[in-house]
């Protein structure tokens, strides 16, 4: 029986143990109520801790940053451009502040619908009050690289938009704005960014066709540098090929004037010796031009008086010899 | 565990030796729960009445058992990814990859220049500080998801769409890695990110056609005056052959004419020579060996008497025009 007091013992105390103790996790933090009234400070450290049973209960509340995934909605930008925009932000139930929590929102739903609220109404007045190129841009130093082939030519194809303040600078007046309306909650608000932005449904039509003009106007300029550099080309071509010719005419025309006057300075010093030569070589010339310009249809009547036949008529033909020989021959 | 023990308080009040059964049992269930293992790849992290207690490496570790101590195994070794707008079967962790309705909005960006683009990439990371993972963060995977989208739209939106497409992506790819890891720290996700690599990025559908045109038109470009040089090619050289052609002509001309009239004139230098000697006799002679040589090329020849001139307009001279053509 001694073993079964032990037991019973054992046993009690377990049960005292588990009634009088709750653990706190890492990950969050416990308000004491009593009889729904929060007393004493929160647990904040992670550990056992000690409750009054049965009186006493235990409300965790979570210590860890937490994510807030806002819903996508639709709104307009200050040069009434609209946009779908997602946004995201990170809060906490701060140590200091978790009792308003608890007493303002008690859980965790209530304060997401909080932050929808919030959050949602403090983006949409920071979109409104900016250009669309606002909350697109960051780096307002940024000098954006350049295809050089893409962007030769007239059209701002290839640069950024200028901006005044950029998307952080946005995101930080919507977090100055949002965060003292949720401190009052007790929501610690650590930061709100942008998480998409895309354009609706029209102005994404418009957008692409601006895209489509922008990339066809590229499109034309290559063909038309295509179409002048194969000119300029040509053009040289035609140049080069002219003057190949003409250069080539040039020289030729040199080498035949210099050949020809050469040779004219070789016979003028052969003929021009004194007026023996110059008559003799007349002769000469005479005589090759016989050969050369009469020819087999040349018809040739020579009388009788002529250096060729004088002898014809005025031999003295002795006697016996016929003289029909001649006749004869016509 | 400690309920059990009150739903067989009956039992053991009635019998003894099932209570040290019971307290047995106890011992060799709280033996083999307090046994556990950290892969070789991970870590654990212990916690004691739900306080971080410590960190152990791998190998075969032990706890304290009935809930007192609490491990979490984290594979703080091994590289996690993140998948963006687009997502590869069998992930490596929950947070691989978005439902795949969502992808086609993960991936449309706005650009710099107001146009638009559709970009995919992946993260890879590792979780390089288990405490902050497990306690500081609700939901880190969760977190690094939207970060990483902000943090690549932040990135984009300062680029213009040629820069996005082609020219900028090495420089992309480096400026998000290290926005995102500075972002990640300051969020004290516990992660730390390796690598963020751009996967596809294209042109939204619609206008793709458009940007394949100017890809078009450039070789278009190219091909234009590949031809006109071709062209270019084909007939200068052949003209410089051409021009050489004629200038040795000429000079051969040039050639020709001198040596020829070097040779007549040694020639008639030679004849005057033997001239010189007999002018008259030479000349008879020369003379009458021409027309010796000449006469007999002729065609019709008429030997009239001197006196007889009046035969001359009876010849039909123009039969010797029409002899020619027959």
């Amino acid at each position: 029986m001694k073993a079964q007091l032990y037991a019973i013992f054992i046993i009690l105390f377990f049960i005292a143990f588990y009634l009088c103790t709750f653990v706190v996790q890492e990950t969050e933090q416990v308000i004491i109520t009593q009889f729904g009234k929060p007393v004493g400070e929160p647990k904040t450290e992670a550990g056992l801790h000690f409750k009054i049973p049965f009186i006493q209960e235990v409300n965790r509340i979570e210590k860890r940053f937490l994510p807030w995934n806002g819903p996508s909605s639709e709104m307009s930008t200050k040069d009434k451009t609209y946009l779908i925009i997602d946004t995201f932000a990170r809060w906490r139930i701060s140590e200091d502040n978790v009792t308003i929590y608890f007493e303002s929102l008690r859980d965790e739903r209530r304060a997401l619908s909080r932050l929808d609220d919030i959050l949602g109404s403090a983006t949409r007045n920071a979109v409104a009050k900016h250009e669309l190129i606002e909350i697109i841009r960051t780096n307002k130093d940024r000098v954006a690289q350049t295809d050089e082939a893409l962007v030769q030519g007239i059209g701002k194809v290839g640069t950024l938009y200028p901006i005044k303040i950029g998307r952080g600078k946005v995101e930080d007046e919507i977090f100055t704005n949002a965060r003292p309306k949720l401190a009052k909650f007790g929501i610690e608000l650590l930061d709100i960014r942008f998480k998409r932005i895309n354009y609706n449904e029209t102005v994404r039509r418009r957008i692409y066709e601006r895209m489509v003009s922008e990339r066809q106007q590229i499109a034309a300029r290559f063909r038309s540098e295509g179409e002048g550099e194969a000119a300029k080309i040509t053009g040289k071509k035609e140049l080069d090929l002219q003057e190949i010719e003409s250069e080539a005419y040039k020289t030729v025309q040199e080498i035949y004037g210099e050949a020809d006057a050469k040779a004219s300075a070789i016979y003028a010093e052969a003929y021009d010796q004194g007026p023996e030569t110059s008559e003799f070589y007349g002769f000469l010339k005479t005589l090759e031009s016989y050969q050369e310009v009469l020819n087999k249809d040349t018809s040739l009547i020579l009388s009788t008086g002529s250096p060729l036949f004088q002898l014809f008529k005025s031999f003295t033909v002795q006697p016996g010899s016929s003289p029909s020989d001649t006749a004869s021959e016509q | 565990m400690s309920q059990q023990i009150e739903i067989n308080i009956p039992d053991l009040l009635r019998k003894g030796f099932v209570l040290w059964i019971l307290v047995g049992l106890l011992v060799v269930v709280g033996f083999i729960t307090s046994m556990y293992t950290v892969q070789a790849e991970s870590e654990g992290v212990v916690l004691r009445f739900g306080k971080y207690h410590k960190t152990v490496d791998p190998g075969l570790r032990f706890k304290l058992p009935f809930g007192i101590d609490n491990v979490y195994v984290l594979p703080v070794r091994r590289q996690l990814k993140q998948e963006y707008g687009y997502g590869t079967a069998g992930g490596s962790n929950d947070s691989q990859f978005a439902e795949s309705r969502t992808r086609s909005r993960e991936k449309s960006m706005v650009t710099g220049d107001l146009n638009a683009a559709e970009v995919e990439w992946v993260v890879q990371y590792r979780i390089n500080n288990a405490r902050n993972y497990l306690f500081k963060v609700l939901d880190p995977e969760g977190t690094l998801r939207y970060l990483s989208e902000s943090v690549m739209r932040t990135v984009i939106g300062d680029r213009t769409v040629d820069e996005v497409i082609t020219i900028g992506r090495q420089e992309i790819e480096e400026e998000a890695r290290d926005r995102l890891d500075d972002a990640v720290k300051k969020f004290q996700l516990g992660i730390a990110i390796d690598q963020i690599q751009l996967q596809n990025v294209n042109p939204p559908p619609p206008v793709q056609a458009s940007f394949n045109e100017v890809n078009q038109a450039q070789q278009e470009r190219e091909r234009m005056i590949n031809e006109a040089n071709g062209e270019y090619n084909k007939e200068v050289p052949r003209s410089r052959g051409v021009a050489d052609q004629k200038i040795q002509a000429a000079q051969g001309y040039a050639l020709k004419r001198v040596n020829e009239a070097l040779g007549d004139v040694a020639r008639f230098n030679a004849m005057y020579g033997e001239y010189k000697k007999a002018p008259e006799v030479t000349k008879t002679r020369l003379y009458w060996e021409s027309m010796k040589e000449m006469v007999p090329k002729m065609g019709k020849k008429i030997i009239l008497d001197e006196d007889a001139s009046q035969i001359l307009p009876l010849l039909q001279l123009n039969q010797d025009g029409n002899g020619g053509n027959r």
